[in-house]
């Protein structure tokens, strides 16, 4: 896998905490077009294209509650 | 409504063919005189094959349609003799403006490459664009185009193929070894066959307008996305030829076509568009719903689909007639060599191979261009707007925002006609790919390298350090010319082997890497179909041979 899903944060609680502050006074449509925003700029961070496709994957297997 | 040109009317001519007592056979028959059943007659010309073009019309296209044509289409269009008058007449622009709701999101620049003859593309309305084609058709003695003359009948086989045509002054009937059918997104002879086009149709509709303007108006390529003037749909403005200019609205899946084509309807959404100052004069429109497909086989025994017939895009990204003339061009020069015995029938299904996987190609990329311009779901558009709106401010977003991708000359990396390669080239050009072009000398006179590829393959070589023995066994192969690159004062006995050119700029040398003694092997249609580190005239036979599918045969 080219997707690194091992620990990979600096700092995991403040990054979660910093995350639903955004989204605090966000009604649904702000918080959408946030999250929208949020993918597109770290989906160009990561920029590979195996990556970003294995991330899909993952992401879209709403069943997956391993 | 149109004023800016007229449609020539072109005589109907009795064919001697319709005195006949028994059908008139012909190698070669093609059907529609559009962009490429025109195309196709002048590269079987140039191909040294004849051909009778059938069209039940008496005219170019009635109203503007395609209008961006791309440089691997003028480059086609150079082989042909036609693409200076196209240039001439056509707009060449680079710039263009993105919106966004109320905002300008960003400017570009498209910047092409320097060191080609053709532009990176022009926008010039269909009707020239056939017009040009059809004067140079008349040029050659070889090419039988025959206006109103409808086909009614085909009937095809594995040996040949027998038509019936329906003129002004009766009918008759002909027989030919290939019957090649370019008669528009609709084919009757798709469906007299039983075959079909197969994909998506979108739920959209467009307005397509063509006005002259009458003041002013920058030659840049805009492109609204839910604008003010006309909420939740997108817009295109761009120049043409004459002043006029092409305004695409869409109008969404629930407007009444014939309603949205009247002018007192137009008239108000283009005042928004323009500004009530801007004063224009509507020359045509029409409303259109897009589709992207496909047949599954564009060969049916000897009946060969070319074109919108054969494979339709929606308009965004220019890939109906750039992809339908590279189809042509595809087929001409496999079926020619076909027809004078010089390949085997079994060539014929590379065209198909080929041009299926150039057909995916665009229509993959126009319907991508197509969701995105119209978002299929809520999220869909809110990712869409948001990637507008950080375009505005982040470059990186700028790469997302899709309102066509502009046609690119497709490359065949994995055709059975190419001969692997061994050599390492510092160089993107492998077997598979459309060349580039690069300024030349030859004979001190400035040049083209792309003017000196095609019709025969063609062989280019770096001649530094060649031994003209390997040259010399290259004189007896057929079908097969030589540029000789040098810098340097040739020996006589050289100059006779080949055209001697010079790589005025280095670009030869850049863009193919092509160091002393290494070659590249173009076929009939200026795709590279090998390259080699060190010239040998075997291994050069053997690509042309591998190339006009001699080892398709063998494995079949």
């Amino acid at each position: 896998m080219k997707l690194n899903t091992q620990p990979n944060f600096t700092d995991p609680d403040a990054f979660y905490a910093a995350l639903t502050a955004i989204h605090r006074d966000l009604d649904r449509d702000q918080s959408e077009r946030v999250n929208a925003r949020l993918v597109l700029l770290l989906a160009n961070h990561i920029g590979d294209m195996e990556a970003l496709q294995e991330a899909l994957e993952v992401a879209s297997n709403l069943n997956d509650s391993a | 409504m149109q004023k800016t040109y007229t449609n020539p009317v072109y005589d109907y001519i009795h064919s001697p063919d319709q005195d006949a007592v028994s059908p008139t056979h012909h190698p070669v028959v093609i059907v529609g005189a559009g962009p490429c059943g025109l195309a196709a007659g002048l590269d079987f010309a140039l191909q040294g094959v004849s051909t009778v073009i059938l069209d039940d019309n008496n005219t170019v296209s009635v109203g503007s349609r395609a209008i961006c044509f791309a440089k691997r289409t003028l480059e086609i269009m150079e082989r042909y003799g036609c693409a200076d008058r196209m240039v001439d007449k056509g707009i060449t622009w680079q710039l263009g403006k993105v919106f966004f709701q109320d905002d300008l999101v960003y400017e570009f620049n498209l910047l092409p490459e320097s060191g080609h003859k053709q532009p990176a593309f022009i926008n010039l309305q269909q009707y020239y664009f056939e017009e040009y084609l059809v004067d140079r058709v008349a040029e050659f003695s070889d090419i039988d185009l025959r206006w109103k003359s409808k086909v009614t009948e085909v009937d095809t086989n594995s040996e040949r193929t027998r038509i019936k045509v329906v003129t002004p002054d009766g009918e008759y009937e002909m027989t030919c070894d290939y019957l090649l059918v370019a008669d528009g997104a609709n084919s009757k002879i798709r469906t007299m066959l039983g075959l079909e086009s197969k994909g998506q149709v979108f739920q959209d509709r467009f307005l397509i307008a063509d006005v002259v303007m009458k003041a002013d108006f920058p030659t840049e390529r805009w492109f609204w996305f839910d604008p003010p003037f006309h909420r939740n749909q997108s817009a295109l403005l761009h120049r043409q030829a004459d002043d006029v200019w092409r305004i695409d609205l869409q109008l969404g899946w629930d407007a009444n076509p014939e309603e949205e084509k009247k002018e007192e309807n137009i008239r108000p959404r283009l005042e928004a568009m323009l500004g009530k100052d801007v004063e224009f004069e509507l020359e045509w429109a029409s409303v259109y719903t897009f589709q992207c497909r496909k047949m599954d086989n564009f060969i049916k025994d000897r009946v060969v689909f070319m074109g919108d017939a054969a494979h339709q895009v929606s308009p965004f990204g220019a890939r109906g007639a750039n992809g339908g003339i590279q189809s042509v061009e595809n087929l001409a020069w496999k079926l020619a060599r076909i027809v004078r015995g010089e390949a085997p029938p079994a060539l014929l299904e590379t065209y198909n191979s080929e041009r299926q996987h150039g057909a995916e190609e665009n229509i993959l990329n126009s319907t991508r261009a197509t969701d995105f311009i119209t978002p299929k779901n809520h999220i869909s558009r809110v990712f869409r707007d948001e990637t507008l709106r950080l375009a505005e401010h982040y470059h990186f977003a700028r790469r997302l925002v899709n309102s066509g991708r502009l046609s690119l000359p497709c490359s065949y990396p994995y055709s059975p006609l190419n001969t692997d390669e061994s050599a390492n080239f510092n160089s993107a050009l492998c077997a598979g790919s459309p060349p580039k072009d690069a300024p030349i000398s030859v004979d001190g006179q400035p040049d083209w390298l792309i003017r000196h590829l095609g019709n025969h393959f063609t062989l280019l070589v770096n001649a530094e350090s060649i031994d003209p023995a390997q040259l010399a066994a290259l004189q007896d192969q057929k079908d097969l010319q030589l540029l000789l690159m040098s810098q340097n004062e040739v020996s006589r006995e050289m100059g006779k082997l080949g055209t001697i050119l010079q790589d005025a700029e280095g670009l030869i040398s850049e863009r193919y890497d092509l160091q002393p003694g290494r070659a590249y092997l173009f076929r009939p249609d200026q795709i590279v179909t090998a390259r080699w580190a060190q010239l040998d005239s075997e291994q050069v036979k053997s690509a042309i041979q591998k190339a006009l599918g001699f080892e398709l045969e063998t494995a079949a």
